[in-house]
């Protein structure tokens, strides 16, 4: 059904990934993003897939769930390997016109696509685990000290909530717009793109009518409830850190630790054959 | 009891103005209205489309300050802006779509939306939603999310999301326009208990005549002025006056007028059926 639909797909559960506050877990992915880019090396691979498989596992999410994230991915992906396969310079294998294989190529095609794969896997693990909500209410509090530049912190969160929570109704309002313009003959369906883009123009005016008078009841509609932005404002959910939320910024922290320290005294196989 | 709205000669215009500012059209929404409610009463405004009914009620949230004369709520003045939060406090307003008034994705979260913008402190406001969301026996829905709610319980959350702030007065401007008679029935019946039990000031704005009849007093409006102010039982008994400003009596009671006027000695103004049932009863026995 339509209303079904969540962006950022939450996959609900009651996991210890789950109740993690969501400020761990949005400082957590970004370390980890940023870990993947700290070495050139396939033993690092080896050490953050085993910290996401382990991490997987422990948010209770079915493993080829989360592979499927790589779906919408999987074009960037393969252009990624593909042009870093035949477009790097190095020993030459094979040659045709411009296109040539090198060893370098290989290497760095197959790196790369193993990079980007386990960034798209570590970011979909904090949307499968976290409420758009809560998401929106951490990024609020990580980005506080930002408000002190004048930057509407409070504004800019609360405008994310509001539109994740009129995402389904506006679905729904499409959905019936869509058939009242079906029911009075207009067709979506057939026609090449230009047709097509042009029959949506019917179905986009009434929809932004109403997503306008809908802002506007909303604003009325919370100014009575004497909201004046985010000054003198309280929480009733307020974002705590708990015991087990350090217990995962130690985890982060040893992660990172072996991760960088770790691998710079580990001998290289790949540099003793010289690659 | 004290006066808890207090409005003096109002009059609000709607101004639309060309680029260069010129004025092009002055709409008189609200002509010299004089209306007064006492702390406690249950207040039905009434009146058809373009009446003025609803700028009225928007005065009295102070979304709108009056152009001439003057209102106060609680006995603070309207157009008093260092007053204005207060007032919005004082008097809380549910709205006719019960979907655009959601701000948060959880029941919950949403009654506690009010508490938070006071800068009440969080187990207050556990307090006061679980308090809230009781009273209008909304409780056991507060983990759900408003989509999936009925059009009745998205307005009795709304309500509770007024009341979790505490207010003296709540204004519901047309709240079952959109509901199905079940839910109007749901929400009907919540207000009334509102105004029995929390002893709520309820100031109700419809063009539903059978709503009419648990009000204490009614104010019809039409053209921006109060034409007609009184008892449910005064009002009806005009029945000929109500269709002047376009609007129905109920069925029961038009029945009843009928009667009347064939010569058949029904009392005046009958609101439910029960009672014309009674006076039918005391009819038959007299013949």
């Amino acid at each position: 059904m339509i209303r079904d639909i969540t962006i950022g797909q939450y996959y609900p559960k009651e996991s210890e990934i789950h109740q993690l506050d969501s400020r761990v877990k949005l400082i957590g992915t970004l370390v980890y993003m940023v870990s993947i880019f700290c070495f050139h090396r396939f033993l690092g691979f080896l050490f953050v897939s085993l910290f996401l498989g382990w991490t997987i596992k422990k948010s209770g999410i079915p493993f080829s769930y989360i592979v499927k994230g790589l779906k919408p991915i999987l074009f960037l992906l393969v252009f990624t390997i593909v042009v870093n396969i035949f477009f790097s310079d190095g020993h030459v294998l094979w040659r045709w016109g411009i296109l040539k294989l090198t060893i370098e190529g290989i290497h760095k095609g197959i790196f790369m696509g193993i990079r980007l794969s386990l960034l798209v896997l570590g970011a979909s693990i904090m949307t499968y685990t976290t409420t758009p909500n809560r998401l929106t209410d951490g990024l609020e509090q990580l980005l506080k000290p930002l408000s002190k530049l004048h930057v509407p912190v409070h504004e800019i969160s609360m405008m994310m909530s509001i539109a994740l929570r009129f995402i389904p109704i506006l679905l729904e309002e499409t959905d019936k717009i869509m058939k009242a313009q079906m029911a009075r003959g207009a067709d979506f369906e057939t026609g090449g793109m230009l047709k097509r883009a042009k029959s949506m123009v019917p179905l986009l005016v009434p929809l932004f009518v109403s997503a306008f008078r809908r802002a506007n009841d909303l604003a009325m509609a919370m100014e009575a409830r004497c909201y004046r932005g985010g000054e003198g404002r309280t929480k009733m959910k307020p974002l705590k850190y708990q015991r087990k939320d350090y217990i995962a910024f130690g985890v982060l922290a040893g992660y990172i630790i072996i991760l960088i320290i770790g691998l710079r005294y580990i001998p290289s196989f790949w540099t003793l054959i010289n690659i | 009891m004290g006066l808890m709205i207090h409005a003096k000669d109002l009059v609000y215009e709607y101004i639309r103005r060309d680029k260069e500012e010129n004025v092009v059209d002055i709409a008189t929404a609200i002509n010299k209205v004089n209306v007064d409610v006492e702390a406690g009463q249950f207040i039905v405004i009434l009146g058809h489309n373009g009446s003025g009914k609803s700028t009225f009620a928007k005065h009295i949230n102070g979304i709108l300050t009056p152009s001439e004369g003057s209102l106060w709520v609680d006995g603070k003045k309207t157009n008093d802006m260092e007053k204005l939060w207060e007032i919005r406090q004082s008097a809380g307003m549910v709205f006719q779509n019960p979907d655009n008034q959601f701000v948060a994705n959880l029941v919950e979260e949403d009654v506690g939306f009010g508490p938070e913008n006071l800068g009440v402190e969080p187990a207050e406001i556990w307090d006061r939603v679980e308090e809230s969301l009781s009273a209008v026996e909304m409780l056991p829905f507060r983990k759900k999310s408003p989509n999936r709610l009925s059009g009745g319980q998205k307005q009795r959350v709304a309500i509770a999301g007024i009341m979790a702030m505490r207010p003296k007065c709540i204004i519901l401007d047309e709240p079952t326009a959109m509901l199905d008679p079940q839910g109007r029935k749901e929400v009907m019946y919540t207000i009334q208990k509102l105004n029995k039990v929390e002893g709520m000031t309820v100031v109700l704005i419809t063009h539903y005549m059978d709503e009419v009849v648990y009000a204490d007093k009614v104010f019809v409006m039409d053209h921006g002025s109060v034409v007609m102010e009184g008892t449910p039982r005064e009002i009806f008994a005009q029945v000929d006056e109500l269709k002047k400003y376009h609007l129905d009596v109920p069925q029961v009671t038009e029945l009843a007028y009928e009667l009347r006027k064939e010569g058949i000695p029904m009392p005046e103004a009958v609101l439910t059926i029960e009672e014309f049932m009674n006076a039918f009863e005391n009819l038959k026995t007299k013949f």
